[in-house]
């Protein structure tokens, strides 16, 4: 039976930045000379999530929001200073071994052992997990295979590109079958054609009936591969839902980006008026957002009102409905800030 | 407990050590051999040092060997896995408590200082023959001590380990361990300091001491040494106390 997740009003504070096994991404407060002094940096701010059993479910957001801590606390890597978290029916920091036996992770960076041969690594952790020789053998067998690597099965992983390690990593992640499995990152540095045999495989994994969490700051992947999202920053959730749901919510669905000359009240009053015009935001001192319900047939009325307000238009950018305009909206970034 | 997943990880642990036998053999029997010749053969031979020096010596080239092999076993990997290749996160996320992980690399690592010190007693009879006066006069004695420094120096390399960074290995060799085997009794018993009475108290904190004069209690009892239930006590609290201390630096490397 399918296993699910749950967290609640997880909170994690930081002294100093952030482990490696967070993502290390925060950056650090160090002061001149002498000890650096305490920082707290707050990763997690109330963070609640429930995902289903079964479902491929996508953590978006940009570096720092604390996606990597999430899955860290949900996988016994990182305490959290409070707040709990389950998978399944067991409680993460309760029942530590028992719930270490029910997930695979694929972290955000290679950590393969590199003493070992390819081959190796997958047979030694499929025996941690208890699992006989001829099967775990086999199973070694399979995965490299499906993921290309049986010509280099008995090299050591030390020479491997970073594809190839990722690769390995999830292989390795999937060799005692979890119920639930976490992918940090997971096409980071890929090349787009082993990206899509990494979603047909996570795919396949999930028609399996498996339970899969992976974060991303790619909206393409979680369009693409997650039946539902949540939208995280600054450590708590700010939207959940599919998708389709999700984009849904964007007023009108299309986002023009504006620069003028110089912007006034009055322009921002007449841009509200156009037709299909659903909201304008000013940003900084010359530009404005706009979410309408049309795109490029807004942009010759909008260059006649700039120009009556004695406003040059200087640059337009146009973009369609997508996750990333959820996110702006949301947040006022771009994922990519 | 799982043993399952304890015994696989034993098992990689000892697939890689055969994986790199003869670089752990030259790390292994190098020191010890260069150190029985010199002080053992030239020094001896040479007249700078009685001919008794040679049995005095060896029991302290076991308890170096051991300790330097015990620390490095543990700590060099922990402090490479931990910071650098992060390998560790493969067993930090096996079916397993933490603690046991740390108790496995403790085991893996009291092995490799039990070999070592006990490719000293061959190699010392290869460099120096005879004139060396050794008599394990009780063998249950002699294994308990072996065991007793081999788990000192094996909780000494994960405490240390566990509270280095990757930038002080360095230091952590010059500013702890030379020390600890120049005040350590290796080369000369702890009796020798009676002409320096302070620092003869000084030294009964560091643990080498109890290991080299033990062993010296239990392979030359001809010479003076210190008592050994005083030995054995103070070996078992090191012990206790170093893996007490790794333990609870393991956990903190371990989870954030």
């Amino acid at each position: 039976m399918a296993v699910g997740v749950r967290t609640q009003d997880l909170r994690k504070t930081y002294n100093a930045s952030p482990p490696l096994a967070a993502g290390g991404l925060i950056a650090r407060g160090d002061a001149k000379g002498g000890k650096p002094p305490k920082v707290q940096i707050p990763a997690l701010d109330g963070l609640s999530l429930e995902i289903l059993p079964g479902e491929i479910f996508g953590l978006l957001g940009p570096n720092g929001a604390g996606k990597s801590t999430t899955v860290g606390v949900l996988t016994t890597r990182v305490r959290p200073s409070s707040g709990q978290a389950w998978i399944g029916e067991h409680e993460v920091w309760r029942e530590q071994a028992l719930v270490k036996r029910l997930i695979g992770v694929v972290p955000q960076r290679p950590n393969l052992d590199f003493s070992l041969t390819a081959r190796e690594i997958l047979v030694f952790h499929a025996a941690y997990f208890g699992i006989g020789s001829r099967q775990r053998n086999e199973r070694a067998d399979a995965l490299l295979e499906k993921f290309k690597l049986t010509e280099r099965a008995n090299q050591m992983v030390r020479g491997f590109s970073g594809g190839m390690m990722q690769r390995l990593s999830i292989a390795r992640a999937m060799m005692h079958d979890p119920q639930v499995l976490f992918l940090d990152e997971p096409s980071a540095g890929l090349d787009p054609q082993t990206r899509i045999l990494l979603w047909e495989i996570i795919r396949e994994y999930h028609q399996a009936g498996r339970t899969v969490l992976l974060t991303t700051h790619n909206m393409e992947e979680a369009d693409a591969l997650c039946q539902r999202l949540a939208i995280v920053d600054h450590g708590h959730v700010i939207a959940v839902g599919t998708p389709g749901e999700l984009k849904a919510s964007i007023p009108g669905g299309f986002l023009l980006r504006l620069r003028f000359g110089k912007q006034t009240a009055e322009l921002l009053q007449k841009l509200q008026a156009l037709a299909g015009v659903r909201e304008v935001r000013a940003t900084d001192g010359t530009g404005a957002d706009i979410y309408a319900d049309r795109g490029g047939s807004l942009i010759p009325q909008i260059a006649t009102v700039a120009a009556s307000s004695g406003a040059e238009l200087s640059d337009v950018h146009i973009s369609e409905p997508s996750l990333e305009n959820l996110f702006l909206h949301h947040t006022g970034r771009s994922l990519r800030d | 407990m799982n043993w399952k997943t304890f015994g696989a990880m034993l098992a990689r642990d000892a697939h890689v050590a055969r994986r790199n036998a003869i670089q752990l053999f030259m790390q292994t029997f190098l020191q010890p051999l260069l150190f029985v010749f010199i002080f053992g053969k030239v020094m001896v031979g040479s007249g700078y040092m009685p001919q008794a020096y040679k049995s005095l010596l060896l029991p302290g080239i076991i308890a170096i060997s051991m300790v330097f092999t015990g620390v490095w076993a543990v700590a060099m990997p922990l402090i490479a896995e931990f910071q650098w290749t992060r390998e560790i996160e493969d067993r930090l996320l096996a079916p397993i408590d933490n603690a046991w992980i740390a108790i496995e690399k403790v085991i893996a690592g009291m092995l490799q200082a039990l070999v070592a010190g006990l490719v000293v007693l061959p190699l010392a009879w290869l460099v120096l023959g005879r004139g060396v006066q050794i008599s394990v006069g009780t063998p249950l004695t002699f294994a308990l001590i072996l065991v007793l420094v081999a788990a000192f120096s094996a909780c000494g390399g994960l405490a240390l380990g566990c509270s280095m960074d990757q930038q002080h290995i360095g230091l952590m060799f010059s500013m702890v361990m030379t020390p600890m085997i120049f005040f350590g009794c290796t080369y000369y018993p702890w009796s020798a300091l009676n002409t320096f009475p302070i620092l003869q108290k000084v030294v009964l904190v560091n643990p080498l001491v109890y290991a080299s004069e033990g062993l010296r209690a239990a392979l030359v009892p001809q010479f003076t040494h210190l008592p050994l239930t005083a030995v054995l006590v103070a070996l078992l609290f090191f012990d206790v106390l170093l893996l007490f201390v790794g333990l609870r630096q393991f956990e903190k490397k371990a989870v954030s």
